[in-house]
């Protein structure tokens, strides 16, 4: 098991380089001079050479991004050229926002999922079963930005139940903070709930075929109680990989779902940086979402091998 | 119940197609034309689901609408598999060490989805339909490289494989007369799957305003005007929102439906 995870530590380092190498080529593409932006169209040609030295932009491509990566080793993530903020100190008060909202959102999403999944896997023949997988299958059909605006169409604007917009800091007013997120987290966790339900149910279904499972029925255990003792152990293994895949696909529309609610999280930040061709910024919020994503992947194999020791074997 | 599946996705796939196909011939209103006077009218007998906040029918709109959703959802897919199931091939009969580096790369390339891709694209390229379409597209790709991948192996472990090579059909060859009829279902799924993805993308896109830019209409963009009115006419969210799910829906179904046909254990299964 070591070995193993050395092995997949490798491959997470490898994986963290290719990754900052294509975001680096892309944020590098971006058109337009930031000098000449930062300038406006009046500026000499002169002003604008010395403004590009000031900023490295004269150097070639490879220096910039040695220096990039280099910086980002110690937790700089470089200037922002148009605040002059460094690129740190723009994200991290936007940081909380986001990671709140994608953190509830899988959370509710599991919470949801799990007994569904499992109710419609015992009902798997019948009409409740078919009305889960209905309702997730529909689910799964409705974009998380596109619920959100629906849920405040119905809860604020209908109802006037919750705020449609706006965040309130957990630490100045933590009710508020709380009603400002219930919709946003609503509409992000309905989407996942609708795929992990799916993903559960096919777990469960797995565990209704197998021996240790008949065992148990013929021993006189309830259908509940031998799928929590055993099935419970045996979806999780699945329910963990899911998730980790989706995280990404999680974080996106969390991106998304902040421009619906106006929440000052890093989708508006990465939004506003791309808008503004502030490169640094978009590279380090594109570069901190990805390492975030094969972070918990990586974490995610190694619960893997912990809840299922013949996973490390099969792939070594 | 296979057979719903099955059918209504086949269904709203169709009627997606049918909206898109009605608006080139027929809309009841020009979809752009800016009319001060019938802003905001409800849904009534002139304007089946009313007008926006510019007198512009909605109708008209959701026809047009299908146009850019279906359009991105072709050329993404086919980007997707035209760049995915050669790869995809290739490594299936090259060496081992290629296919490891090969998965392994996209591994990491699903830590980039398609919307953050076209994020990026956007800012280097600007928002437009093409960026849309070539960043769900690319981030495709590796779901392509990987079903062919493991289809292909799967057919060239078969006897009639080990035939047609001891007979001195070259690799290019099977590959064509083999390999690839026997995965062309199996790329069908992932075609109506990624689809779907598309559609997805596309609206969330165009809501972000990144994608087709207006003056044409997509369903995205009818969703951000329609929220911005959502305190005078919260019934305007509807329709687009019916029209991306119900596209969304059908795609998932048919490759669902699709998928079970594949696999008749996956029937007596579930």
């Amino acid at each position: 098991m070591a070995s193993s995870v050395a092995r997949r530590l490798g491959v997470f380092v490898l994986s963290l380089l290719a990754a900052s190498v294509v975001i680096f080529l892309i944020a590098q593409a971006l058109p337009g001079d930031v000098a000449r932006i930062m300038l406006g169209n009046e500026a000499s040609q002169a002003d604008v050479d010395a403004l590009r030295a000031q900023l490295g932009l004269d150097r070639p491509l490879p220096v910039r991004y040695l220096e990039w990566m280099g910086g980002l080793l110690h937790g700089d993530a470089g200037t922002s050229y148009l605040s002059g903020a460094p690129v740190s100190e723009l994200i991290a008060p936007r940081l909380g926002v986001t990671l709140w909202l994608t953190g509830l959102a899988l959370v509710l999403a599991v919470l949801v999922a799990v007994p569904l999944g499992m109710v419609a896997a015992l009902h798997r023949r019948d009409a409740g079963g078919f009305v889960v997988s209905a309702v997730a299958q529909v689910g799964m059909a409705v974009p998380a930005f596109v619920a959100g605006i629906v849920l405040v169409a119905v809860f604020s604007v209908r109802l006037h139940l919750l705020p449609a917009t706006g965040y309130v800091p957990l630490r100045s007013d933590p009710l508020g903070w709380a009603r400002s997120l219930v919709l946003p987290v609503v509409a992000l966790a309905a989407v996942q709930a609708s795929v992990l339900t799916r993903y559960v149910r096919s777990a469960f279904i797995d565990v209704l075929t197998e021996d240790y499972y008949r065992t148990a029925r013929a021993v006189g255990w309830t259908r509940g109680l031998a799928m929590l003792r055993h099935g419970l152990r045996n979806a999780s293994l699945s329910l963990v990989t899911v998730l980790g895949l989706q995280l990404a696909s999680v974080l996106v529309g969390a991106i998304v779902i902040e421009q619906v609610f106006v929440l000052p999280g890093l989708g508006q930040l990465l939004l506003e940086a791309v808008a503004q061709k502030d490169v640094l910024v978009v590279q380090g919020i594109v570069m901190l979402l990805v390492v975030f994503v094969l972070l918990i992947n990586a974490l995610v194999e190694v619960a893997a091998v912990a809840l299922d020791p013949r996973v490390g074997e099969e792939v070594a | 119940m296979k057979r719903l599946e099955l059918g209504v996705g086949v269904t709203l796939v169709a009627l997606v197609a049918a909206m898109a196909v009605v608006s080139f011939v027929w809309t009841p209103y020009d979809p752009i034309r800016i009319v001060p006077a019938d802003r905001l009218l409800r849904p009534g007998p002139a304007h089946l689901l009313g007008t926006d906040a510019f007198g512009r029918d909605l109708f008209s709109r959701l026809l047009v609408g299908a146009r850019s959703c279906l359009s991105v959802g072709v050329i993404s897919v086919g980007i997707a598999a035209l760049i995915g199931v050669p790869v995809g091939l290739f490594v299936a009969q090259g060496p081992r060490w290629l296919a490891r580096v090969v998965l392994r790369a996209t591994d990491i390339a699903q830590a980039l989805p398609a919307l953050l891709l076209a994020i990026l694209l956007a800012g280097v390229f600007g928002g437009s339909t093409t960026t849309a379409m070539v960043a769900i597209g690319a981030a495709a790709v590796p779901q392509f490289i990987r079903v062919t991948r493991a289809g292909a192996r799967q057919v060239l472990s078969s006897d009639y494989v080990a035939a047609a090579r001891s007979a001195g059909i070259p690799r290019w060859r099977t590959a064509w007369t083999h390999v690839l009829p026997n995965i062309g279902a199996l790329i069908g799924v992932q075609a109506s799957v990624t689809f779907a993805m598309a559609i997805l993308a596309e609206a969330a896109l165009s809501y972000l305003g990144l994608a087709t830019q207006p003056p044409t209409p997509t369903w995205g963009r009818m969703l951000k005007e329609a929220q911005d009115f959502l305190y005078l006419q919260p019934g305007q969210v509807l329709w687009p929102a019916l029209a991306v799910a119900g596209g969304v829906l059908g795609f998932n179904l048919l490759g669902d439906g699709l998928r079970d046909r594949l696999d008749p254990r996956l029937r007596e299964a579930a």
